[in-house]
C-alpha cells in the first residue's frame, strides 16, 4: 500500500468519526462566532477600523479555533491504543500524520468557510471582491496552523500536563506564520484590495519547510 | 488465507535487552531466542514486564539498551508492518466505528485482497456477524476484544503477540480463540503470549518463560514445568 492509499483510508476514518460525533467542528464554530459576535457587539467598530484590525482579530480566532481543534488529534487515538494498531497496519508511518494534518486544514478551512460571511456583515466588511485570494491566503495560512498544531499534538500527547502544553509550544511557533496571514488579510482587507505577494511567499515557505521537516523526521512523533 | 508454513517462519531473537522507564527497569538484560514457530507463554507478576517486552517484540517500544533481530532478516521500513498482529490490553480499535468499519480499516490498510470478504469470514469466526453494523462502544468488554482478536488475525500474521488474549471472553469466545491459534500454529506462525494460569489457551505453548521484575527466572520446554510456571503467575 502506498503513502497516497494508505492517507486516503485513514483520511476517510478521521472524517467519518468526526462528521459522525461533530466533536471537534460544534465546539469550535460555536468558539468562534462567539468571539467575533462578542467583538463586533463590543466595539461597533466603522468599516475603517473594521479594516484595520478585522484582519488580526480573525486570524487570532482561527488561531484558538485551531488550537482547540488539534489538541484531540492524537490524544484521541490514545484512548483504546489505536496508534498502536495503526503504526502496525500502515506501511509508511507519516500517513498517520499526513491524515490527521488533511483533516484538521479541512476542519478548519470549514470553520472559516462558516464565519467569514458572518464577519463581513457585523464588521460591515465587502469581501466578494477578493474571495479567490482570500482563499489562498486562508488555505495557506490555515495549512501552516495544521501542520505545526498537527506535530505538536503527537508530541504532547504523550507528556504529562498536555493540555498546558500544546499551546504554550504552538504559539511562539506560529507567531512568523499569524503576522504574515494577518499582513496578507489585511492587504486584501484595504480600500484598493491587493494580494502581497511577499508574505504569500513566506507562508508558502513556512508550510513548505514545516512539511519537510515532519515528513523526514515524523516517524520519530508516533514513536513511545 | 494461511501460507505454507514453510514461508510463515519467523523466528526473534532478543539479545541483552534493557528497557528503562526513566530510573525503572521494566527490562533488564533479558536475552531469549525463540525458534521459528514456536509458542511461547510468558507469566509473570503485574509488573514483571511480560507487556513490555512484547510491545518491544512487536517494535512499538524501542528498547533502551539491546537488540531485537528477526530471522530471516526483516526488511523495509517498517520490519513488523504485515508480520505481526498483536492482542494488547487496550482493544486497538475505535469506539465511534462500527465492529465492521473497524475491521475494514485496518484490512485496507495491511492491503488484504478482497477486504470486505475477508472482514465477514472473521466477523463470523468471532460470532459478531449479526452485530457488524453496532458501534464497539455499544459492545460489552468480551465483545470489544473478539474484534481486537479478530483485527490482529486479519493478515493471519507470521508473528502473533497475545497480552492476555481470553481477558474478557466466555468459554465460547476462549474456545474459539484457542483453536483459531492451534491452526494459526499448525501453519507455522510463531506465537508469544502472556498468560496468567492455566486455559485452554495455555494448553498451545510448547515453552514457558516467567519474568520477574523484568529478568528471565525460568524458562523451559518441559510440560510438567511449564504448567508449574504458568500456575506460579496465577497463585
Amino acid at each position: 500500500m502506498s503513502l497516497f492509499s494508505n492517507t486516503s483510508v485513514l483520511l476517510g476514518k478521521e472524517l467519518r468519526t468526526e462528521f459522525r460525533s461533530r466533536e471537534l467542528l460544534t465546539t469550535t464554530v460555536v468558539f468562534i462566532l462567539m468571539v467575533v459576535v462578542l467583538f463586533s457587539f463590543t466595539f461597533d467598530p466603522t468599516r475603517e477600523e473594521s479594516r484595520r484590525f478585522g484582519p488580526g482579530l480573525l486570524w487570532m480566532a482561527f488561531l484558538f479555533a485551531a488550537s482547540l481543534m488539534l489538541q484531540p488529534g492524537f490524544l484521541r487515538e490514545q484512548t483504546n491504543d489505536t496508534l498502536s494498531a495503526l503504526r502496525l497496519s500502515v506501511s509508511d508511518p507519516f500517513a498517520i500524520f499526513l491524515s490527521k494534518l488533511c483533516a484538521n486544514t479541512l476542519f478548519l478551512l470549514i470553520t472559516e468557510l462558516l464565519l467569514l460571511p458572518i464577519f463581513a456583515v457585523l464588521y460591515n466588511v465587502p469581501l466578494l471582491g477578493v474571495v479567490p485570494q482570500l482563499a489562498l491566503v486562508l488555505f495557506l495560512g490555515s495549512l501552516g496552523l495544521s501542520v505545526t498544531g498537527t506535530t505538536l499534538s503527537a508530541i504532547s500527547a504523550q507528556a504529562r500536563m498536555r493540555e498546558l502544553l500544546l499551546p504554550l509550544l504552538l504559539l511562539p511557533l506560529l507567531t512568523p506564520l499569524l503576522i504574515a496571514s494577518t499582513e496578507a488579510t489585511a492587504a486584501l482587507f484595504a480600500e484598493n484590495p491587493a494580494l502581497r505577494w511577499d508574505w504569500l511567499a513566506f507562508l508558502i515557505a513556512f508550510d513548505v519547510i514545516f512539511l519537510t521537516a515532519v515528513w523526514l523526521f515524523g516517524e520519530y512523533l508516533l514513536e513511545e | 488465507m494461511v501460507t505454507s508454513p514453510e514461508a510463515r517462519r519467523v523466528g526473534l531473537r532478543f539479545e541483552n535487552i534493557d528497557k528503562r522507564y526513566g530510573g525503572l527497569y521494566a527490562l533488564r538484560r533479558v536475552s531469549l531466542e525463540i525458534s521459528p514457530g514456536e509458542c511461547v507463554a510468558f507469566a509473570g507478576r503485574n509488573g514483571s514486564g511480560k507487556t513490555t517486552l512484547l510491545r518491544i517484540a512487536a517494535q512499538l517500544v524501542n528498547p533502551s539498551a539491546g537488540k531485537l533481530t528477526f530471522s530471516p532478516a526483516q526488511t523495509g521500513a517498517s520490519p513488523a508492518t504485515k508480520n505481526t498482529g498483536f492482542v494488547a490490553h487496550a482493544t486497538m480499535v475505535y469506539d465511534e466505528l462500527t465492529a465492521e468499519e473497524n475491521l475494514l480499516l485496518f484490512a485496507r490498510l495491511l492491503g488484504i485482497p478482497e477486504p470486505a470478504k475477508r472482514v465477514e469470514s472473521l466477523l463470523r469466526d468471532v460470532g459478531l456477524f449479526e452485530r457488524r453494523d453496532s458501534l464497539v462502544r455499544t459492545f460489552s468488554r468480551g465483545m470489544r476484544q473478539r474484534v481486537a482478536i479478530a483485527r490482529a488475525l486479519l493478515h493471519e500474521p507470521s508473528v502473533l503477540l497475545l497480552d492476555e488474549p481470553s481477558t474478557g471472553l466466555d468459554p465460547q469466545g476462549a474456545n474459539w480463540l484457542a483453536e483459531t491459534l492451534w491452526r494459526l500454529h499448525g501453519a507455522g506462525s510463531t506465537i508469544l503470549m502472556s498468560l496468567h494460569g492455566e486455559s485452554e489457551i495455555s494448553a498451545l505453548a510448547t515453552r514457558g518463560i516467567r519474568l520477574d521484575a523484568g529478568t528471565v527466572v525460568a524458562d523451559t520446554q518441559n510440560g510438567a514445568n511449564l504448567r508449574s510456571i504458568l500456575t506460579f503467575a496465577s497463585a
